[in-house]
């Protein structure tokens, strides 16, 4: 099999701007069929914008995108033909039942009757939401309701699924259940591509992840690599006497390099991977006199990956990331 | 209301079985047809009526006060008897309470947009307009039940059309056709607006003044000589002066052409901005 044909999605220079705003600015993203790949990044990286340009609902300003084959633009409707979204607000009707929403999606894809009925229900019953089928959707939980998401989404299989942001808000029983239904999903061959603001989740599921902020792919690589890349884990350390964390850092920052300060005042990390470097560290602070409380040296996580890469950490949002995105908002 | 069901995980061995069963490829289909395609949107039209019949009260209590009130408090004074201002008021109320349901066409497309469901119709591989057209082909219901409400009533209070039945289904079919047309402008707001809301008021801020300064209520040649001007050329007052003379028996053909006619200019002008926006939205 060639390059192209082993590629689900394969995006060059995607841009889409917003009157001032861009909001997504020029992503590359290469994805192979029958893998997940997680687009991982804040909220207003531009993620949304860009599964919308992916799933032919945004017509991009410039660059180019080929999902599972086809021109996004010139080709988007048999692009729809192939996937289906579930976007980051819960897309089903709220306003009808779960058992309709899922009839109504089967009968537009062009089931018959019968044939729309028959996989409304075994949808239902293997989602567990099966007592709740004639409930109308706006008394579902969030975790139902999402599950009944991702069951419209699959009434046909699709070749490719775009799951936006789709644990958001869940509270994780909810959240491992999706997650679940996303493995057994990927272990039948369709090819996800996963939105996530959430570091664990990304390195739970995907084979390869793209870290976006502002519109850019800023990293890319497996989750493995990404963390090598950063150099590893972090040494935590919580001083005795808040006071003291300035010195700390300073010292921390001689030995080990970049250092973050956490919000407990008392408490700082650097990067580190290497456990005796990390002991020397331990060892000046405590020859300045500076106070220990504890320390740790943690198991490299995707957050310090996202530190490293963009010097803020990913669940925080500025002021002007919530500018920036008009249409998470607006969504 | 009842309370939010538990959720019930597939835990068991039989659920993930279940589960792999359902996630399992299904052949894909040949695509719906547009009409097949439309239809089903009409269908999601009717059962948001059936699971929320309120939302008939708009259309059969509103104009069932207008007639009882324009009747019975002014009907004595305008046409001199409550039964002769029956004759002439009934063809109206029913082009005007017609003519209001149009507003929440635009009103319901705004709210799939806010809500997100709109994206999800718009990834899937159906025939583009199909969810507008299907929207406005429900619609069609309430208009012919609102229709339906206010000549029964008319009949009740001891209206008797010139030309029966026939008559009255043939003026119902002519203010649905006109309301058809009149929709795809309310569509086209329901686009541009931030909110349900807006639209709504935008919408009424506009259609109530066109309907109230039109013949539906009261003979122009009582107006002012520039607004008798306006009402004489509003299409509302011709379309109601089409519906009295459907109703009759006695109607010009030439305002039947002019009501069509208006109906397919607004559809062709509105119609694809409405598909343009619905498609292009970001």
């Amino acid at each position: 099999m060639n390059q192209q044909a082993s590629l689900a999605i394969e995006a060059t220079g995607l841009v889409k701007s917003f009157g001032e705003t861009r909001a997504v600015d020029g992503v590359d993203l290469a994805v192979r069929r029958g893998s997940v790949y997680g687009v991982l990044g804040p909220n207003g990286a531009g993620k949304t914008t860009t599964v919308r340009m992916l799933a032919t609902l945004l017509r991009p300003d410039a660059g180019t995108a080929r999902v599972l084959g086809h021109d996004v633009v010139k080709e988007a409707d048999a692009v729809r033909g192939l996937v289906s979204l579930t976007g980051q607000l819960a897309s089903v009707d709220e306003d009808l039942t779960g058992r309709e929403n899922l009839i109504l999606i089967g009968r537009l894809l062009g089931l018959k009757r019968s044939a729309a009925k028959a996989r409304a229900t075994e949808l239902l019953e293997a989602f567990g939401i099966a007592e709740a089928a004639g409930k109308l959707v706006k008394h579902y939980s969030g975790g139902m309701r999402r599950r009944l998401d991702i069951a419209a989404s699959i009434v046909v299989t699709p070749e490719l699924m775009f799951l936006d942001e789709p644990t958001t808000g869940l509270d994780p029983r909810s959240r491992n259940q999706v997650w679940d239904i996303i493995r057994a999903l990927v272990g039948e061959g369709t090819t996800v591509l996963l939105c996530t603001q959430y570091l664990d989740e990304a390195d739970q599921l995907a084979d390869g992840i793209a870290v976006i902020d502002h519109g850019k792919v800023i990293a890319e690589g497996t989750p493995g690599q990404l963390k090598a890349s950063v150099g590893s884990g972090a040494l935590h350390v919580r001083l005795l006497d808040p006071d003291q964390r300035p010195e700390a850092e300073r010292l921390l920052a001689r030995e080990l390099g970049a250092v973050h300060l956490e919000p407990d005042p008392a408490a700082l990390s650097a990067a580190c991977s290497d456990g005796e470097r990390a002991a020397e560290a331990v060892a000046a602070l405590a020859r300045s006199g500076v106070g220990i409380a504890n320390f740790s040296l943690d198991r490299p996580s995707l957050d310090e990956v996202f530190l490293a890469l963009t010097g803020h950490p990913a669940e925080e949002q500025s002021p002007e990331d919530a500018a920036a995105t008009p249409e998470e908002h607006a969504a | 209301m009842s309370a939010t069901p538990t959720t019930r995980p597939p835990s068991s061995a039989a659920a993930e079985a279940a589960l792999r069963k359902a996630l399992a490829s299904t052949p894909r289909p040949p695509r719906a047809s547009a009409l097949s395609a439309a239809l089903t949107f009409g269908w999601r039209g009717m059962l948001k009526v059936k699971h929320v019949p309120e939302q008939l009260l708009d259309v059969t209590i509103t104009p069932v006060m207008f007639v009882l009130m324009f009747t019975y408090l002014f009907g004595g004074a305008i046409a001199g008897s409550t039964g002769e201002y029956l004759d002439y008021i009934l063809p109206g109320v029913l082009v005007m309470s017609v003519l209001f349901t149009t507003v929440y066409s635009g009103v319901a497309l705004n709210t799939d947009v806010t809500k997100g469901v709109v994206d999800r119709f718009r990834s899937l591989p159906t025939w583009r307009p199909a969810p507008l057209v299907g929207a406005l082909l429900g619609d069609s219901v309430r208009y012919l039940v609102a229709g339906t409400v206010i000549t029964v009533l008319g009949v009740a209070l001891g209206y008797r059309p010139g030309a029966g039945l026939p008559g009255v289904v043939a003026a119902l079919a002519l203010v649905i056709v006109f309301a058809f047309g009149l929709s795809w402008v309310f569509t086209t707001l329901g686009l541009l607006m931030r909110s349900p809301n807006a639209v709504m008021n935008a919408g009424f801020m506009g259609i109530f003044p066109l309907t109230f300064l039109s013949n539906v209520f009261v003979e122009p040649e009582t107006l002012p000589r520039a607004l008798e001007a306006f009402v004489n050329v509003n299409p509302i007052s011709i379309l109601a002066d089409a519906s009295r003379g459907l109703m009759e028996g006695n109607v010009a053909g030439a305002d039947i052409a002019i009501v069509l006619a208006t109906a397919a200019a607004l559809t062709a002008v509105f119609a694809p901005l409405t598909t343009y926006l619905y498609r292009t939205r970001s």
